[in-house]
């Protein structure tokens, strides 16, 4: 086997300095950290008399089971699984032998607990296979020390470590009370690709047996002795805010504790990048059980008033940035004609290369297109709640939330209290795309605790939670082509804008591939709430670039992954400009893998065929869709998707991700829709808000790896961008019809063929 | 509020609640058998799909007054060990992602095959229709449900 050393950050590991005993944690502990059904799984493995704490992220015990505290929020992507993986292949330990545990929030111990944008495994691929590689380097010492040796004569491969010359070998356990003892060494060795037995092969979900025995596992699930239920009533529109609230009668209902109000923010408190919140200033109500809070909450009495306009400074990723609130109440109408009339606009210009201007003046013929798509709630499965329970200056929170530490403070200013008083565990999150990033409910339920003075769940009904979204925003971009009088490319342009936000990446391809390229990009303010929606403005441009880029290929008489091709070629060869986002190479590559995989090119005789590639989210997805028409109704048949995003960790997993993607791309380009009419959302329910099901996802999935050894990148989101363009561009196959707005389907006519 | 004797997972409860209480918080709520999941609340996600003498319903929507002596059950009671060939099916497949649907969608392909232990695609898709998976697990569940029919009759 080889090693590559590596440095570790001084402060990487740290050891629970709590624990006497050199991070001694005694046996018992697994029965109560466990959750019950594990420990009865387990029951049939002999427990260990004792742990060894090696460091925050592992515990061995005295019979070499190894516990992994997996450090990021799970909500479907499966890292409770491939994360603990990372940690297990640089100890060198059968999988058969670990148990996951959740780890809490703690920033000092993990990190940043982040679960979004594609970055989970990325972030987390060096640090948690050194949490590991140290763990077993402190055995291997361990092992020197006892038996006199030095420790480059030590191997340590599936839990067992060996001394060959003196015929000496002892299982972890044996070494961990001795190991947890000495320092977390400075350099590590980490394995090279060739050499890993885990990571690369397909391990199933860690969570499978407790999913489908509906053990308690989701933030909804919480319970506590003396809980109460706790629901919200927020304003019926946009642009409305909180006047007054006659609280009598939903008093007077059976099983009510209370009714009040909150406000989520302090006044001058300067807001973070996730905090949010159309609706800072809410009723609470609060009762016994979840039937009497919601037959409560519909005799609440609440005067709405509309909101002053303001500006405010948002502290996020990007620094601070200042966004303008207006009043008023707005409706997709309206929204509509104003983004038709920006679009016709010159805009802001972020990327200009060549003499784009000349080259459309002197053009032959111009191909011009433009694309829209509405707004979209996320409607995760389980809809938004936390856990709070505030004790004096101490709260204990458990949430299904994103980002655990960005809420920290918003916390800790609007109850008051210290930072450092924040307890929070991190349950199992029942879907979130992006919407459990924007934490305000976990604020609320602190607020209602606090008030009332008890343990308290706040549950939102899914009307709560669809009206009270941090939506898709609404977009619209329009690419133009310039063609010569020999129809050959001269330039392209792309004009892209939304409500509140542009879609716009100028840097990507094709970007760096044309010689004369405009980007421009504008927005209209709004007072609907946004936020990152599951691959944010991807999953809008990637179906309008795509779908234009199919057109034009048609335009130009060329086979549309040649086209593509061929501008990749280009891009390699002699970019053009230097700040082009993608690496030619690895898009050429899955384009090249899909052509084989997907059989491109052979007459399939009814099935009509899109294709579409992206770049995003550091990873590379095409797809190939095949779609028939059966009684006038579109039927996706089959998806093949080829995928770049470096190493797979565990492949079927990975695979699960990708047809999800697929599915959900599908739903959302066939179906999804939110519209406003004077600030009021127009669906509220499943029986509104149409969802993808059983019948309308393709009938099969193919997903394919490039094969490489290049670190992870992203993969939740980016094989999702991508399909709303190969549904679009196989739509046109089977119709003839270009469809430039989405949804596709929806309460327009019947698509025909 | 008023007493109901309820038969759930072959044992017997008590609870005393407003009649008008959907089963769907009865179960959460006041016996904390939470496998049960509330997704709508009308009846439109079957998140919260339980059997009521064998045949697959939605608990949301089912007054705890309409039960009488009916047979309940619950993800909790499908199975002694998690080994009804449709949990087994479903670890084989490995099918969640987020897994907050998956108790529901077990539930009703239980019942689908209980009913019609050889069903055809079109059969498992129009039986499964009304289950939502936001994760978009479906390819993989009507490989479970095909998988757990082959098991069941072999």
């Amino acid at each position: 086997m080889t090693l590559i050393r590596t440095k570790i950050g001084r402060r990487a590991f740290i050891k629970n300095t709590s624990l006497a005993g050199g991070g001694l944690v005694l046996g018992f502990n697994i029965l109560s950290s466990c959750k019950p059904e594990q420990a009865k799984e387990m029951a049939s493995i002999e427990m260990p008399k004792e742990w060894f704490e090696i460091n925050s992220y592992l515990k061995i015990g005295d019979n070499g089971l190894v516990t992994i505290y997996t450090p990021n929020p799970e909500f479907g992507q499966n890292i409770r699984t491939s994360m603990p993986m990372l940690i297990a292949e640089e100890l060198d330990v059968d999988w058969k032998s670990v148990i996951v545990e959740q780890a809490p929030y703690h920033a000092e111990k993990y990190g940043f607990q982040f679960t979004g944008g594609s970055q989970g495994i990325r972030r987390r691929w060096e640090p948690l296979r050194m949490a590991g590689a140290s763990a077993r380097q402190m055995l291997q010492e361990a092992a020197a020390q006892s038996w006199q040796v030095p420790i480059e004569e030590i191997t340590a491969e599936g839990g067992v470590l060996v001394h060959e010359t003196s015929n000496q070998s002892a299982g972890y356990g044996e070494m961990a009370s001795v190991a947890a003892k000495l320092p977390v060494p400075d350099e590590v060795e980490l394995k090279e690709v060739k050499d890993f037995k885990i990571i690369g092969e397909s391990h199933k979900n860690v969570d499978a047996k407790s999913i489908v025995t509906g053990k308690p596992m989701f933030g909804s699930d919480y319970q506590k002795e003396g809980m109460l239920i706790a629901m919200v009533e927020h304003p019926p529109a946009f642009g409305m805010t909180l006047e007054s609230v006659d609280v009598t009668a939903a008093k007077a209902m059976p099983g009510i504790k209370d009714v009040v109000t909150i406000k989520s923010f302090k006044d001058g408190f300067e807001k973070g990048g996730f905090d949010t919140n159309a609706f800072p200033e809410l009723v609470a109500i609060v009762g016994n059980s979840t039937w009497e809070v919601m037959q409560a909450k519909k005799q609440l009495k609440v005067k709405w008033k509309p909101i002053t306009g303001y500006s405010e400074t948002v502290n996020g990723f990007r620094g601070k940035e200042t966004k303008n609130i207006p009043a008023g109440l707005e409706s997709t109408e309206t929204h509509k004609a104003k983004m038709e009339e920006l679009a016709g606009k010159a805009g802001k210009i972020v990327r200009k290369d060549g003499k784009p201007e000349a080259a459309f003046k002197n053009a032959a013929k111009i191909l011009e297109r433009s694309y829209s798509a509405p707004y979209l709630a996320h409607n995760s499965m389980e809809p938004l709640n936390a856990f709070a329970h505030v004790v004096g200056d101490k709260v204990k929170i458990a949430a299904p939330v994103q980002i655990p530490s960005l809420i920290v403070p918003t916390i800790a200013s609007s109850l008051g209290i210290l930072a450092e008083n924040i307890e929070m565990e991190i349950p199992r999150m029942g879907g979130g795309f992006g919407r459990k990033a924007y934490a305000h409910y976990v604020v609320e339920a602190a607020l209602i605790s606090q008030k009332v003075n008890a343990p308290v769940k706040l549950l939102y009904t899914r009307e709560d939670d669809m009206t009270n979204g941090i939506y898709r925003p609404t977009y619209h971009a329009t690419y133009r082509a310039a063609l010569d009088e020999n129809n050959n490319l001269m330039a392209l342009h792309v004009k892209a804008g939304g409500i509140p936000e542009s879609p716009l990446f100028a840097n990507r391809f094709p970007a760096g591939a044309l010689d004369n390229y405009l980007a421009e990009e504008w927005s209209i303010d709004s007072n609907i709430s946004i936020g990152a929606f599951r691959a944010p403005r991807s999953n809008f441009m990637a179906g309008a670039e795509q779908a234009f880029l199919d057109e034009l290929a048609e335009t130009l008489g060329k086979d549309p992954i040649e086209f593509r091709l061929d501008l990749l070629k280009r891009a390699k060869k002699d970019p053009v400009g230097e700040q082009n986002d993608y690496d030619a190479e690895r898009y050429a590559g899955v384009l090249e893998l899909l052509h084989e995989k997907a059989a491109w090119g052979q007459d399939n005789g009814n099935v009509h065929r899109g294709i579409s590639a992206y770049f995003c989210h550091n990873s590379y997805a095409a797809h190939v869709l095949d779609l028939t028409i059966e009684n006038g109704k579109p039927v996706v048949q089959n998806v093949c998707c080829a995928i770049d995003c470096g190493i797979v960790v565990n492949p079927d997993a990975a695979k699960n991700m990708a047809e999800g993607a697929i599915i959900d791309g599908i739903g959302n380009a066939f179906f999804g829709e939110l519209t406003f009419k004077d600030g009021i959302p127009q669906k509220n329910n499943f029986d509104q808000y149409q969802m993808i099901r059983m019948a309308d996802a393709p009938k099969e999935i193919d997903v394919h790896f490039v094969q490489n050894e290049i670190a992870p990148t992203g993969m939740g989101e980016p094989p999702f961008p991508p399909i709303f363009g190969a549904l679009a561009n196989a739509l046109y196959q089977a119709t003839g019809l270009r469809h430039y707005q989405q949804p596709f389907v929806s309460d327009r006519p019947p698509l025909v063929g | 509020m008023a007493k109901f004797n309820l038969k759930i997972n072959g044992k017997n409860h008590e609870v005393d609640v407003d009649p008008s209480t959907p089963m769907l918080w009865v179960l959460r709520d006041h016996l904390k058998l939470i496998g049960t999941k509330y997704g709508c609340g009308i009846a439109q996600c079957g998140s919260c799909t339980i059997h009521l003498n064998g045949l697959a319903v939605r608990s949301c929507m089912l007054m705890v007054s309409a039960i009488g002596n009916q047979e309940v059950t619950t993800i909790e009671g499908l199975s002694e060990n998690g080994d009804h060939p449709v949990q087994k099916a479903w670890l084989k497949v490995d099918v969640p992602q987020c897994g907050y649907c998956q108790a529901g969608q077990i539930m009703t392909a239980a019942a689908l095959l209980e009913q019609n232990p050889n069903p055809s695609d079109s059969e498992i898709e129009m039986a499964m229709n009304g289950n939502i998976c936001r994760c978009g697990t479906y390819t993989r569940i009507k490989k479970a449900v095909q998988l757990a029919a082959t098991d069941t009759n072999s």
